[in-house]
């Protein structure tokens, strides 16, 4: 199944929770947010969570900015 | 001086200075201007991630960890309301909660002159979402009063462009934005050195927000230690009331007394 991971095409498995992907990409122990279809994905459903077909994925952090 | 606080949005803070976290040359450089400038609120910005790159790699928030630091998320790049406010739900989303923001809804990539119609849309959704919005605008008194009546924590006119370090453009505008304010109102952009910062703290500004003016010197280091200073002398000749300006002399030793 595909998804878009921050506007690229990207492979998960059928039924694949955020949660797995986030252990997938090693992001695990970092600072990051998630928004699923432009709308904020919270951490507290990244375990349920369980991507569509064509979910438009943003995985997001902190860098240096004014 | 240490009565003379920075109160935004209920957290109380002894710095004026708040710094911008771009454009420095690593981030051991951020660091060291970080703390040279004495800032305890700091600027971040929220982009992708770097999917498939060294996951050790050095995290900024290990430079300017949360529970030392007031992270500042910013809205830097957003041209509409509904980017800008995205970008603050994830921003609180990444910090555990924490709602304070900068808001900025840009308007043209040339200036990166506020949009002031999206400013106003964004702020309202903001506040009405349960963030604290420290807005950048421009120096137009009428839309600071207007960010601040729907809510605005403090407001942040921009002395000039972003990153151009032309300095206070419009004293006046500035003056009467202070005059007018109740909450705190920082200037943010366009400040190029250290006089700068002191002038705008001399026209009753409640503290300066920098990025460019220190990451771009040729020592950033030592242009945070200044920029340090010019707040805190800018500040000290605000509380303390500088003289009327006359055209003409007025001499400084007795005239009575001259043996000539």
């Amino acid at each position: 199944m595909q998804i878009t991971l921050n506007g690229e095409a990207y492979d998960v498995r059928e039924g694949a929770t955020a949660a797995e992907l986030v252990a997938e990409l090693e992001l695990g122990n970092r600072r990051i947010a998630m928004e699923v279809n432009e709308e904020l994905l919270p951490r507290s459903q990244f375990e349920t969570y369980q991507f569509a077909q064509g979910d438009r994925v943003e995985i997001v952090h902190a860098i240096g900015g004014g | 001086m240490s009565h003379d606080s920075l109160t935004v949005a209920g957290r109380t803070f002894h710095s004026r200075l708040l710094l911008g976290t771009g454009k420095y040359q690593d981030m051991a450089q951020a660091e060291a201007a970080i703390q040279a400038s004495g800032a305890e609120i700091v600027t971040i910005a929220i982009r992708r991630s770097n999917i498939g790159q060294d996951p050790e790699q050095p995290n900024l928030l290990d430079v300017v960890p949360p529970d030392r630091y007031t992270i500042l998320p910013n809205t830097a790049g957003c041209y509409t309301p509904r980017d800008a406010v995205r970008t603050c739900q994830l921003a609180r989303e990444l910090l555990d909660g924490h709602n304070l923001v900068k808001l900025e809804v840009l308007g043209d990539e040339k200036t990166l002159y506020p949009d002031v119609t999206g400013t106003l849309e964004a702020a309202e959704q903001l506040i009405n979402d349960g963030f604290d919005v420290m807005v950048y605008t421009t120096d137009d008194p009428i839309i600071a009063r207007r960010l601040e009546d729907i809510g605005c924590c403090a407001i942040m006119p921009l002395a000039s462009p972003i990153g151009s370090g032309l300095g206070i453009q419009s004293h006046y505008n500035i003056l009467s934005i202070v005059e007018n304010a109740s909450v705190p109102v920082l200037v943010d952009a366009g400040v190029g050195t250290a006089s700068d910062a002191a002038e705008a703290m001399e026209l009753g500004c409640d503290g300066v927000l920098m990025n460019t003016a220190i990451a771009g010197a040729q020592d950033p280091v030592l242009m945070a230690s200044a920029m340090r200073k010019g707040i805190e002398a800018g500040r000290e000749a605000y509380r303390a009331g500088r003289i009327p300006i006359k055209r003409y002399a007025s001499a400084s030793s007795p005239i009575e007394g001259t043996f000539f």
